[in-house]
């Protein structure tokens, strides 16, 4: 806090120099090791991006690195040094999340549009692989011809009712004798084929599930690596009409690139879809639905009255204890002071839920307490008064620090001094000390402000955005904008991210102008004070 | 030198991050090189109680079949960090969790069904195999079941009610007469809990999703909003907090069962979950069916599966349906399981051999002889919270036609 107090930093910093000082073995040493750990996470991490293709991903850790090692080896480029580490880590976590959210929210990214139109078909083909009705099982084993890790698969199956052995491949199923069956049917040897155990089984999963053997009606395929049965796909994918068919029924589902889905004649639409591009779908839906625009101004109303009376009001709270300690009079302060920072040194999260139950009407401590019968949670202007209050139990002890560290950066001479030329004590704590207070503080407030207008756990915790009117469970009296979206973007059928993404740009607007104007205003503060 | 050395130690980080954030945008290619190490890996996710009594059996597998399986506990937000997890490749082979994810996972192409035999059908009780069929499809194999049920305190309430007006009856007398403060504990919370009021919701005449002719629910055919629902509520109502006072707001998944337990109300709607409490608490309970309203239909619970899925993007197809399919089939491990966590077996073998020793399973399986599985569509997922809201409202005093009317709106507006 202390170094803020002087404004805008106007103290020349000392000029780099233009060599690089003489360097210790041990410096250089630790240098060489910690590029060597650079190179070698490189490295490393390349190898799953090669697996997987991702050349771009490559060429951005290539490039990084390359970066990463033309400054640091170097003797000069010593703004470089410091600023390198920083700027990755501002890449990473703060511009990468950012676009990736934007680009989220062009499109129908959310449950049954997660993955590609190809991993759609697979679900679809998969999912409807029944078995033949009246048919048989038949106990499996996996062997192959050749080598049991490369060697060409076959499935060895037993029929159960008359002991006949078969060994089935991709062209269809041969009778066999010669072979050895265990108690249970299964094969355990067979002339001219080597049986495979689970391990080298399981280490060709893919061929093994992927292996169906034709047969009249349907395939043998294989449950588990012990038994078989006869399956038949009961729809299928055809590039020609780029549809999916139905091969009892005859029914078909065409693909819809704008939805996303496989979509019949009738609006039958299948589950498993895939992510498309909608454009800007989800804005404008944003912008459209009645469930979003109507509550819209009273809920943003009571967003912002909840982010200025958490912020005033632990704010307030928060100097007002710390002016008091502040005072050489008071016996005891530290004592005091870390009484009242525990609020702080337990965790949030139990907290709201603890502050929750204390609100319960019949059993809470909060009406036991007082012999009281209020249902607190129940009704929109308690409930609001309720969370208002548990953020100012939970926030006053920050701003009770930060407001006694600033407190301290303040010369005691010019309070002194107000006094000699006849202040009396309010009128020098309102025209000295206050406004050397605001100009260290005003960039927290701000900051506070920021993170209670988007304070998710504080409402979802306590009373989860209600209560709610009786005719409109979608908007709550406490809910916030970023808990009244949750709700509209994961309440319904199931998690929606792309139209989440949309949603979360608007709300960054709106903090973010509020920020900048109150940023601008702070500046102006500090110019007058400064 | 040191604070260089320093930011050279925050870089590191960088190019991990990097691979991170390319493999996301490129689609999971398997080169042969990414596939298993030396011998086949199985890897089975599941919740933490789970995991640990899965680990013995695990191992048994793994010795049997020569292949290493890997038990990892997911402690949070099971479904969605194995629905998140499969679509990037890094999920699991096999999944243990709760039947109604079944519509959710199916439309994100996370599972593949299981094709049973015969025999393995006929093993597992008929109505746990319902649960885990979806369109015409069994989707994975149950080895628990649960439902609610009344826990009566049979010191205070030494009958078994008949119908909830008797209940009610009973629980108002223990109330003036100061030995019990609440008539009975069934959550409700500011925010409704439709799980806890289905049973008097179906026994009032109410239905959330009709059935279609295979059985399946049809999401087409909602419930709630309609007339029955209206009338559903009506009856409800007049067990509010401007009613008999029998369902209040205030008791709470927080407090319902610590309030039975503390012998504050002498009847408990829960599951098997809540008897734990109960014994610690040294209270003689009874466990019977939900009364239904005197009249009214059965008091349907709804019945909750715990499942064994095979992941459909599993690295290990084989070996996960072979473990799924013939070995979660046999009896040991699903007794085990409920050595872990004590609910009914789903596979009656182990029923049967746990029953001796634990009456309450012969009870708590008699109380849910009607339960009617909960609904595993996807839309689903639109009725808990609207439904749950509206009832916290009804319970509140609010108008019951209208509320619940407001919801219907609501979810039929989210199903689409």
């Amino acid at each position: 806090m202390a170094t803020m107090l002087g404004g805008p930093a106007t103290r020349a910093l000392p000029a780099p120099g233009k060599d690089e000082p003489p360097t210790g073995l041990r410096s250089r040493l630790v240098k060489i090791v910690l590029l060597g750990v650079v190179v070698a996470i490189a490295v490393w991490a390349a190898f799953p991006l090669v697996a997987n293709r991702a050349w771009a991903g490559l060429a951005i850790e290539a490039a990084a690195t390359a970066a990463l090692l033309w400054i640091y080896l170097s003797g000069r480029r010593i703004p470089a040094k410091y600023l390198a580490p920083g700027t990755l880590l501002l890449i990473v976590f703060q511009i990468f999340p950012v676009f990736y959210t934007a680009a989220t929210a062009f499109t129908n990214y959310g449950d049954g549009h997660r993955g590609s139109k190809d991993e759609a078909v697979v679900a679809i083909q998969s999912a409807s692989v029944t078995q033949v009705p009246g048919s048989i099982q038949y106990a499996l084993s996996v062997a192959t011809t050749g080598d049991p890790a490369t060697g060409p698969l076959v499935f060895l199956i037993t029929d159960p009712a008359t002991g006949q052995v078969s060994v089935g491949d991709a062209e269809g199923l041969t009778k066999l004798s010669d072979v050895t069956v265990s108690s249970s049917g299964k094969v355990t040897a067979a002339k001219g084929y080597t049986v495979l155990t689970a391990g080298q089984a399981g280490l060709r999963s893919k061929e093994v599930t992927a292996l169906a053997v034709p047969v009249e009606g349907g395939a043998i395929r294989s449950a588990g690596l012990s038994r078989a049965y006869e399956g038949k796909a009961g729809r299928a994918y055809d590039k020609g009409c780029d549809c999916v068919e139905d091969t009892t029924t005859g029914k078909t589902w065409t693909a819809d690139e704008k939805q996303g889905a496989f979509v019949a004649a009738d609006g039958d639409r299948l589950a498993q879809g895939w992510k498309v591009g909608v454009g800007f779908g989800n804005f404008t839906r944003v912008l459209t639905d009645r469930s979003v625009s109507e509550p819209f101004l009273a809920t943003l109303i009571w967003n912002f009255a909840f982010a200025i009376g958490s912020t005033g009001g632990t704010f307030v709270l928060g100097m007002l204890v710390a002016v008091a300690l502040h005072a050489k009079q008071v016996r005891g302060r530290n004592v005091y002071r870390l009484v009242l920072v525990l609020p702080y040194a337990m965790p949030a999260f139990a907290m709201l839920l603890v502050w929750r139950d204390m609100f319960n009407t019949d059993f809470g401590l909060i009406n036991n307490l007082f012999g009281t019968h209020v249902d607190w949670l129940g009704q929109a202007g308690t409930a609001r008064l309720a969370v208002l209050l548990v953020q100012l139990w939970l926030g006053y002890p920050y701003m009770f620090l930060v407001t006694t560290g600033a407190l301290q950066a303040i010369p005691a001479e010019l309070s002194e001094a107000s006094r000699i030329d006849g202040a009396g004590a309010w009128q020098s704590f309102r025209r000295i000390v206050l406004p050397l207070l605001m100009v260290a503080l005003t960039p927290l407030l701000i900051s506070s402000f920021a993170f209670n207008f988007n304070n998710f756990n504080a409402i979802y915790l306590t009373t989860d955005g209600g209560p709610f009117p009786a005719d409109n469970p979608m908007n709550g009296a406490t809910d916030l904008l970023i808990t009244y979206t949750y709700r509209l973007a994961f309440g319904g059928s199931g998690a929606q991210y792309g139209y989440a993404a949309a949603i979360s740009i608007f709300i960054f607007l709106i903090v973010g102008t509020v920020s900048a104007i109150a940023f601008r205003r702070t500046r102006q503060q500090e110019e007058v004070y400064a | 030198m040191r604070l260089r050395a320093a930011g050279l130690v925050a870089v590191l980080a960088i190019p991990l991050l990097a691979a991170g954030c390319g493999s996301d945008d490129s689609p999971t290619t398997d080169s042969p090189s990414a596939k298993a190490g030396a011998t086949g890996q199985l890897t089975i996710w599941a919740d933490d109680k789970r995991a640990a009594a899965l680990k013995p059996f695990a191992d048994k597998f793994g010795t049997e079949n020569g292949v290493t399986v890997k038990i990892q506990a997911i402690s949070k937000d099971q479904q969605t960090t194995f629905v998140t997890a499969s679509q990037q490749g890094s999920g699991p082979d096999v999944m243990v969790g709760a039947h109604d994810w079944i519509g959710n996972l199916v439309q994100n192409g996370a599972i593949d069904p299981v094709q049973l035999s015969a025999d393995q059908k006929s093993g597992i009780a008929a109505n746990a195999l319902t649960a885990v069929t979806f369109n015409g499809q069994t989707y994975g194999v149950p080895y628990a079941t649960e439902n609610l049920a009344l826990i009566r305190n049979t010191d205070l309430a030494p009958e078994v009610p008949k119908t909830i007006e008797d209940l009610v009856a009973a629980g108002q007398k223990l109330k003036t007469e100061k030995k019990a403060s609440e008539i009975l504990c069934l959550q409700v919370g500011q925010t409704g809990d439709a799980y806890h009021l289905y049973p008097l919701y179906a026994s009032a005449g109410g239905y959330l999703f009709g059935t279609g002719a295979n059985g399946d629910y049809d999401a087409k055919d909602l419930g709630v909003g309609n007339a029955a629902s209206q009338a559903a509520f009506k009856k409800i109502a007049t067990l509010g907090e401007k009613g008999s006072g029998a369902l209040k707001r205030s008791i709470t998944s927080d407090n319902s069962i610590a309030t039975f337990t503390g012998k504050k109300c002498a009847y408990l709607v829960s599951g098997p979950w809540a008897v734990a409490d109960v014994k610690k608490a040294g209270i003689k309970y009874d466990i019977t069916a939900i009364p239904p309203f005197a009249g009214g239909k059965q008091a349907t619970p709804f019945l909750g599966v715990q499942t064994f899925y095979v992941a459909a993007k599993g690295k290990n197809k084989a070996l996960a349906q072979e473990f799924v399919t013939n070995y979660v089939t046999t009896p040991d491990l699903a007794v085990a399981l409920y050595q872990a966590e004590p609910r009914p077996p789903a596979l009656t073998a182990a029923f049967d051999q746990v029953k001796g020793n634990d009456p309450d399973l012969a009870k708590w399986q008699e109380a849910g002889k009607n339960a009617i599985p909960l609904p595993a569509i996807p839309e689903m997922a639109a009725i808990w919270d609207p439904f749950g809201k509206a009832e916290a409202a009804i319970i509140g005093g609010a108008d019951p036609a209208k509320t619940i009317e407001a919801a219907g709106k609501t979810i039929s507006g989210s199903i689409k």
